[in-house]
């Protein structure tokens, strides 16, 4: 395959940025998408420039750490997916593609497609959490049995990967789905239900902080989310705030 | 006499731990307040002790790479955890756990590490389901298990197949604990480059902040490093691309022995490779042996006709398939342990059976389970005259509710699909059991310096058996370094601070400086992943699944031209001082090509065969590793002497008074 591509270069946080052209010739179908961005790499070292700098790691879709807005959607047009899962089967021969960092408030760029996420650990530094500690002496694990419908729905808000393309999808930049996803975990499990009320109330107020949106109900979020994450969670979130907000204590 | 002192309490063997945290010096609360701990790595193990310790009221510092202590490498861990729970009822103990785990370390494993790993298992689901860790329950609302290679039992919790994620967000969700309570300082996107010791005890650490570039010191009391594995020696394994060896390479050169650099282990059911561009290799869980059948075709026509695509796998009969698993090992069938997996697949794609383009291909196939389950399914849902395209179909969904994520993730990959079509699965790289050299304690060979979870050596010997890896990482963060750091630190209560203006951080930080320097001024030609993939094809070729004398004392010599060619004529772009990932890769990459030479070396001192590490030499008439007790029962412990490919070899014997050295058979 043969790619046009227009990538986000950005020197760091304070340089104005601008998209640059570069040209790819020998593209497989059977490469990631990161894998290409590495031949991509390669092709700008042996010409003695500056490579492209973009967040990955595992490769393999769980990390959570590879973060590109391509062709106006983060982590491209597939659905389900990671960046670094995407494929370049995905694509055309001759096709020109756009790459662009995760673009929100909350998400300053650091370089080129780079950026700063710190604010989702901060909002999980604020309740994202089951006060217990270390003992190797809790109670047995079995001591509690847990609903399997509960269980599993804890489960499926757990497996999200904190990548941010819930904010980058949102034309209002909302961390709605990241938050929920947290929040429901730990509401829907009986270790979880002790803190639940003051858990949403400083989440909340975190996530309200750090200058992320509101949810006004698209949906783009789920959409885009590589872990189909569900908008059930942001509904769960709107009850328990209101309870905890309206419960005297 | 060795200069190794393992430090194994005295008594029975189910005493041991109980006695010594009795006997343990321990820190008063007040005191742990005037106490600092570093933290090198945010994975299960890293993660797990920055939490329990905070919690005790020491002030940690923990220190991540990526942006964030949730993107450890630990995510990506797939199938599960053990633990001696015996929920099943299938008369699992702590002692049938440790048993298991030696026994499939091919006994080269120190025995009071794995006994005390077996002891602590049970507490590590306690807390994880305390912590609100998602793990899959029946209906009965309880807790389920599994079963991975090499036991007879089902003690393997799970949550799908992101069994690491849920732990390792349940480790970050204690450290975010501590982290809002201050009791953590969090540096994330930093990379240790060095130790400094001073007095010679671990005092600190030379980081760089990867944003600004910045060289920063760090002092503390103790030092523990819990960086993970070096499978990316390789260049090709399942490990992240970041997942490196600096930080334990590091302190191996300020005098931490490396013990068994040779232990690796190579996964039987990974995605083989594609192409040349190939960045990493894709896990499928060994949870899938479950329920997947391993065979290639019978015959070598077939073999031929499926390469070429004249015939398609579902096009064979039961009779033309040779499930060669379960045909040498009838006992254990699909899940025999991984290095015995592997090592099968190697044989039958080396004698001509490989499925796909490259010859390097089995089939995991799961037609057999779906209709299985779904007769079963048909049964109770009370549709007694289902057809066969309904049994499928109700197969197919209890399979995508056990492995939905790893079936999506295959397709993603490879553009097929599992549930009509069996995977194309080939070993590669994935965990290495070898590490810094710890005693009981978990202290390195340099006081103060701790190393926990992959990064030690300690308790998988040369073959490390599923779902252990979490096991291991959890239960030394958790319930193993919060006991024996306090012996340690209990010392250094009238200390003080340790300032950063101490000569030795000067001269480290110096140290560190001009390596970086060194690397931006270099007037070479070639990109580091160059190099890198070089290394990597040395090691697989000549260091890998199978070894041999001459192919490694040939590996040894093009290491060696290698690095040279490395310092020569590698070209890194940018500067120091900004975010710089090709500066980063560049230091990985120079300690990963001292590290593949001492692996090699410790490959060759060791001529017999044993787990993972099959030397061609030593083999039974069946092609099964052969080890040599007589000879080589002890841990290789290699000293830094100031040069590469020089260390020195230290032996710790190895003495099995509870479990009968055996050869190993799983037929």
């Amino acid at each position: 395959m043969k790619l046009t591509l227009k990538v986000w270069r950005q020197k760091s946080a304070n340089d104005k940025g601008r998209l640059e052209t570069y040209q790819l010739d020998n593209v497989s179908e059977h490469m990631s998408f990161l894998e290409m961005m590495d031949v991509l790499n390669e092709q700008l070292i042996a010409e003695g420039q500056e490579p492209v700098a973009f967040d990955h790691d595992c490769r393999e879709g769980i990390c959570g750490m590879c973060s590109m807005y391509i062709n106006g959607e983060p982590h491209g047009p597939d659905r389900g997916v990671t960046t670094c899962q995407l494929h370049m089967r995905k694509f055309n021969d001759g096709d020109t593609i756009y790459v662009e960092p995760f673009r929100a408030k909350g998400f300053p760029i650091i370089k080129d497609l780079v950026v700063d996420r710190s604010a989702f650990d901060r909002i999980q530094h604020a309740g994202g959490f089951i006060s217990v500690n270390t003992s190797g002496n809790t109670q047995d694990a079995n001591a509690i049995p847990v609903p399997k419908d509960d269980a599993d729905k804890a489960f499926d808000a757990a497996t999200c990967i904190g990548c941010g393309a819930c904010v980058a999808a949102c034309k209002n930049a909302s961390a709605m789905l990241f938050v929920s996803a947290k929040v429901s975990q730990f509401a829907l499990l009986p270790q979880g239900k002790v803190e639940a009320k003051q858990r949403v109330l400083n989440m909340v107020e975190q996530m309200d902080k750090e200058g992320f949106g509101n949810c006004t109900n698209t949906g783009a979020c789920e959409v885009e989310c590589p872990k189909g994450i569900s908008l059930e969670n942001i509904a769960r979130m709107n009850r328990e705030y209101l309870k905890a907000s309206l419960s005297a204590e | 006499m060795s200069v190794l002192d393992s430090k194994i309490p005295e008594g029975p063997i189910a005493q041991k731990w109980t006695n010594h945290k009795n006997k343990i010096n321990v820190v008063n609360p007040a005191n742990k307040r005037l106490i600092d701990v570093i933290v090198v790595g945010t994975g299960l193990a890293g993660g797990s002790a920055a939490a329990s310790l905070a919690e005790l009221g020491y002030n940690v510092k923990a220190f991540a790479f990526q942006d964030s202590p949730r993107r450890a490498h630990s995510i990506a861990a797939q199938g599960g955890i053990n633990a001696a729970k015996n929920y099943q009822n299938d008369g699992d103990s702590t002692y049938r756990l440790f048993y298991d785990t030696v026994k499939g370390g091919d006994y080269r494993a120190r025995e009071a590490n794995v006994y005390r790993l077996a002891e602590v298992s049970a507490n590590i689901i306690d807390q994880c389901v305390a912590q609100g860790v998602p793990f899959a329950r029946d209906y009965g609302g309880l807790l389920d298990n599994r079963s991975f290679g090499g036991v007879l039992v089902s003690r393997t919790f799970y949550a799908k197949g992101q069994t690491g994620q849920q732990l390792l967000l349940g480790a970050y969700s204690a450290m975010n604990r501590q982290i809002g309570k201050g009791k953590i300082k969090m540096y994330n996107r930093h990379e240790m480059l060095d130790l400094v010791i001073v007095d010679g005890k671990a005092r600190g650490i030379i980081a760089r902040n990867l944003v600004t570039g910045e060289l920063e010191r760090h002092s503390a009391h103790a030092v523990v490093i819990a960086s993970g594995g070096y499978g990316n020696v390789f260049f090709l394994s399942t490990n992240a691309m970041g997942s490196n060896v600096t930080a334990a390479w590091r302190i191996h050169r300020r005098g931490a022995y490396f013990a068994n650099p040779c232990y690796t282990q190579i996964h039987p059911t990974c995605i083989p490779r594609s192409g040349d561009y190939q960045s990493k290799l894709t896990l499928m869980s060994e949870s899938l042996r479950n329920d997947g059948r391993i065979w290639v075709p019978k015959t070598l026509e077939d073999a031929e006709a499926i390469r070429n695509g004249k015939k398609k796998p579902t096009d064979l009969s039961e009779e033309e398939r040779d499930y060669y698993l379960e045909r040498r090992y009838p006992s254990f069938g699909n899940l025999v342990p991984r290095d015995v997996a592997s090592r099968a697949a190697k044989e039958r794609c080396d004698a001509g059976f490989g499925v796909n383009k490259t010859g390097e291909a089995v089939y995991l196939d799961f037609s057999s389970a779906i209709m299985r389950y779904g007769r079963e399914k048909a049964t109770i849902i009370g549709e007694v005259d289902a057809s066969e395209d309904r049994i499928r179909e109700l197969g197919e969904a209890v399979i995508e509710a056990k492995y939905g994520n790893l079936f999506q993730m295959y397709e993603k990959i490879t553009d097929d699909n599992p549930y009509k079509t069996p995977m194309m699965i080939y070993p590669a790289v994935h965990y290495t059991m070898g590490g810094i050299w710890v005693d009981y304690n978990l202290m390195t060979t340099i006081p103060g310096c701790y190393a926990a979870g992959e990064a030690n050596f300690s308790d998988h010997g040369a073959n490390r058996l599923g779902a252990s890896a979490l096991m291991q990482g959890l239960a030394d963060g958790y319930f193993v370094l919060p006991y024996t750091i306090g012996d340690y630190l209990a010392h250094d209560i009238r200390t003080g601070r340790i300032s950063t203006e101490l000569p030795e951080f000067e001269a480290a930080e110096k140290e560190v400086r001009e390596r970086l320097e060194r690397f931006i001024n270099n007037k070479g030609t070639k990109s580091v992943d160059h190099f890198h993939k070089r290394l990597g094809k040395v090691m697989w070729d000549k260091v890998g699944m199978a070894r041999n004398e001459q192919g490694l004392k040939e590996a040894i010599e093009e290491i060696r031209q290698i690095r040279e060619e490395f310092y020569k004529d590698v070209f890194v772009p940018g500067s120091m001082n900004e975010l710089n990932p090709e500066l980063e890769k560049a230091t990985r990459v120079e300690d990963f090509l001292e590290l593949g030479e001492l692996f090699a070396i410790d490959a060759l001192q060791r001529t017999e065969s044993c787990g993972g590490h099959f030397r061609e030499e030593s083999q039974t008439e069946e092609g099964e590793a052969l080890r040599d007790d007589k000879n080589f029962a002890f841990v290789a412990a290699w000293e830094w002497t100031g040069e590469s490919g020089k260390q020195v070899l230290h032996k710790e014997e190895l003495t099995f008074n509870d479990i009968e050295l055996k050869q190993r058979s799983y037929k």
